[in-house]
């Protein structure tokens, strides 16, 4: 009561931060998903652009519609839906048509994260969640493989692209004839290899050259992204390598059983989306364990199912589900691998 | 069995140091370059009677004595307290209730210094330590009023008195300083390494030990060089440089980090043979102890881009904080002063708090400076695990931030919540700004709080 209390304002310790935050992290990795955008719009023009901006749009739109609906501050500008933008149009095919798109980045917003609670909260990578949706309701143009680097690409789209909404695609084989006149089968070396036992030279894969989702031809250039992102440190480096380590080890066991029937390593990495599921979409920090362990265990896990479900399952690709099974686990992968605390071990004694 | 053979194998085949931990910038610059300065002595001297861990020391003197410098003016009470001694010659005016830096007021002992007064120390005699038994000297660190000059304050001379069961072999000195800005302990090695090394063999005396280890960081090589330029011709000591990392300077990290031997969960650092103590305790040791003498000033290093002057400065204990500041052309309020380091530090809440025995550092930001630090917005945890990988106790801070959230301070156990000593590793990674560190604070306050009702 006698003396004034001091003015005083009181900041407890840590007085300094780490400057990379969120936002940063988010911002990096659409950096860092550019380069196989750009590539992505080179080997299949016009429709792999429109899906992208499309997907995007739709998924930025679709959080900051639900954010103002629910009377919050918008979360858009944290970067991390623009990611799931992104790559949800990167797994897409890129004859996919648009309306087909829209949806599917609307779903994996508003239920694989929005529905949540947002940022932090998603269970699943909210890019897959989307295309597991596509994949159940758009099953047909899902499937509907374009060839690459098609004269022409730059100034028309695929036909079914553009179909009109709630319709189904137009069928794409007038322009298939005029653009792949020696005939394009319209599967993708995965398929080739599931199917009918037929490998794709590496080099092909390597350099994106053949049919496949918009953005995950590229094998080599996604990896060179990926490094990017691991040298500034925003990317776990143990996931990636745990899936593609633990995906080549089991076909290469696989392979030295019988080369005939199974695919080479070298193929099972290379193909398909596995190089971007394991740089792109495995390391989404939110769905991947938190604990060093749980990570090698998070990652070992997609590369064993996505090679299981290539081999044995009815689709010639797993990726997808692997990861998202895999994102199912990881609370619990997290809960048994707690890290061992220093001290823990209390039997030490005196070295007397 | 694997344990124990883990903990065999030499740190330098580990790369010599403690796993996990953060780089923050070392902004030693400062100061690192500055020779200790002795401060003048303000006209009031402000003696907390609790400046260290344990029960406040009971005065011995009344207003209106005169007392001279370096004499007891209160008393230990018990076992878990320190006796404390007059800094300057003076009389005594009288004991009353101080603003501290947590903000509330304590008592202390008010003493004016006389104006004039060389302030030469005529106080203590010479004694012979080899002389005297390992008891004997650990009561006359308790006589001096020893405490970890690092920061913790806890009372040196208990640390000294481990379990009966407890064989302690080494003796770390801890020169690490791996708060950034602080300087202290780098110029106390440069400029006293004949007063840490006696310091040193009367803590090995007092302990049994039969070697003593003193740890320094590589960015303080120099400070590393000058201490092994006088060490005894024996081998007993050793000087050892490893990575600098933060929080190298935590006991248990250090351990780690020298011997490679992990302090167990809630023990003591003799239950795996060692004893730990702080360069500038054990340079006071070594200063104090032949003279009979007490803690009556410490280094003190005044930092920051907020200063003009900053420095190392030989500070009379109880000199008020605004004395020294004001000499040194700060102009700002306390919100801009964090005591100690800035990763351990807080603000202070006044300016009229008084140098204590266990405050090493100010630092002075701009307030440029704090809003760089501030989060401007604090996301929700992504569960990056950036956290989990700079924690130095190997804890889930995610986890735990996660259950705080939630208000499951009981469930924290689980995941070690007394393990944690706040650091701050965590809260500085955090790239959601999430302030880890305040969250643990609470939830300790909190599960305590809990348990106690739920007798």
């Amino acid at each position: 009561m006698s003396a004034p209390r001091p003015q005083a304002e009181l900041r407890t310790s840590p007085q300094l931060r780490e400057p990379v935050t969120v936002d940063v992290i988010m911002r990096n990795v659409v950096y860092a998903m550019l380069p196989v955008c750009a590539y992505s719009v080179f080997q299949f023009g016009l429709s792999a652009l429109a899906l992208i901006v499309v997907c995007t749009a739709v998924c930025v739109g679709t959080e900051h519609l639900f954010c103002r609906v629910a009377g919050r501050e918008s979360t858009v500008n944290d970067w991390s839906v623009i990611i799931t933008g992104i790559l949800l149009a990167l797994t897409l095919p890129p004859s996919f048509p648009l309306w087909m798109a829209a949806v599917a980045s609307f779903f994996g917003v508003a239920v694989g994260k929005v529905f949540f609670g947002g940022l932090g909260f998603n269970v699943m990578n909210p890019a897959l969640v989307g295309r597991a949706f596509a994949q159940a309701a758009f099953t047909v143009p899902m499937t509907t493989w374009t060839p690459s680097m098609v004269a022409g690409r730059f100034t028309e789209f695929i036909p079914s692209t553009l179909t009109m909404p709630f319709m189904m695609p137009a069928t794409n084989s007038d322009w298939l004839a005029r653009v792949a006149p020696d005939g394009f089968t319209g599967a993708t070396p995965l398929a080739l290899m599931k199917f009918e036992q037929v490998s794709t030279d590496t080099v092909q894969l390597l350099t994106g050259t053949i049919a496949g989702s918009a953005g995950e031809t590229s094998a080599l250039l996604i990896l060179v992204c990926g490094l990017y992102l691991i040298a500034r440190k925003m990317m776990d480096w143990r996931i990636t390598f745990g899936v593609l380590a633990s995906a080549a080890l089991l076909s290469g066991i696989f392979y030295l059983v019988d080369p005939e029937i199974y695919p080479s390593p070298l193929f099972t990495l290379f193909s398909g989306g596995l190089m971007l599921g394991a740089v792109f979409m495995a390391t989404d920090m939110v769905a991947s364990p938190e604990t060093r362990r749980g990570v090698w265990i998070y990652g070992s896990l997609i590369g064993v199912l996505t090679v299981i479900i290539r081999l044995f399952g009815g689709l010639n690709e797993g990726v997808m589900y692997a990861i998202l099974l895999a994102n199912a686990m990881s609370p619990l992968i997290s809960r048994v691998t707690q890290p061992r605390r220093y001290g823990a071990v209390k039997k030490v004694k005196s070295p007397a | 069995m694997t344990a124990q053979l883990a903990t065999r194998i030499p740190a330098d085949l580990r790369g010599g140091t403690f796993s996990h931990g953060v780089h923050p910038a070392e902004n030693k610059q400062y100061t690192a370059g500055k020779p200790i300065q002795r401060f003048a002595f303000p006209s009031e001297l402000f003696l907390l009677l609790s400046q260290h861990a344990g029960k406040p020391s009971v005065p011995l003197v009344h207003p209106g004595q005169e007392v001279v410098r370096g004499e007891p003016i209160a008393r230990a009470d018990g076992f878990m307290s320190v006796p404390l001694h007059a800094p300057a010659t003076g009389t005594i005016k009288r004991i009353d209730l101080v603003p501290t830096a947590k903000g509330p007021r304590k008592p202390a002992i008010i003493l004016a210094v006389h104006p004039g007064e060389s302030q030469e120390m005529l106080y203590g005699a010479r004694r012979d330590i080899d002389a005297m038994t390992p008891k004997e000297i650990i009561q006359a660190v308790q006589d001096a009023g020893l405490v970890g000059l690092g920061g913790a304050a806890f009372p040196t001379h208990v640390k000294l008195s481990p379990p009966p069961d407890h064989k302690v072999d080494t003796i770390l000195i801890n020169g690490c300083e791996c708060e950034p800005y602080l300087t202290t302990d780098h110029r106390l090695m440069l400029e006293q390494p004949e007063d840490l090394v006696m310091g040193t063999k009367i803590l090995m005396r007092a302990m049994g030990a039969d070697r003593a280890i003193i740890g320094t960081e590589d960015n303080k090589r120099d400070a590393a060089e000058a201490v092994r330029r006088v060490l005894p011709k024996d081998g007993s000591m050793t000087v050892k440089v490893v990575p600098t990392k933060y929080p190298q300077g935590a006991e248990k990290m250090l351990a780690k980090a020298l011997v490679n031997r992990e302090i167990p969960s809630g023990g003591y650092p003799s239950a795996v043979g060692l004893g730990v103590y702080n360069v500038a305790t054990t340079a006071q040791i070594g200063a104090l102890l032949p003279w009979q003498r007490g803690v009556i000033e410490r280094v003190v290093t005044v930092t920051g881009p907020g200063l003009d002057k900053p420095g190392n400065y030989l500070v009379a204990i109880g000199t008020p904080l605004r004395f020294i500041l004001e000499r040194l052309g700060f102009q700002g309020g306390p919100q801009y002063l964090i005591t100690g380091g800035p990763m351990m530090g807080d603000t202070v809440a006044s300016l009229d708090v008084p140098i204590t025995k266990g405050c090493g550092g100010f630092l002075i930001f701009r307030p440029e400076d704090v809003a760089a630090q501030t989060v401007p917005k604090t996301y929700p945890c992504i569960s990056c695990g950036k956290c989990v990988e700079a924690c130095p106790m190997h804890l889930n801070p995610c986890q735990l931030g996660k259950l705080a959230v939630k208000r499951r301070y009981l469930e924290m156990d689980e995941y070690h919540l007394f393990d944690c000593f706040e650091c701050g590793c965590c809260s500085y990674v955090c790239p959601s700004g999430i302030p880890l560190v305040q969250y643990f604070r609470v939830s300790k306050g909190m599960n305590r709080e809990l348990k106690a009702a739920a007798k």
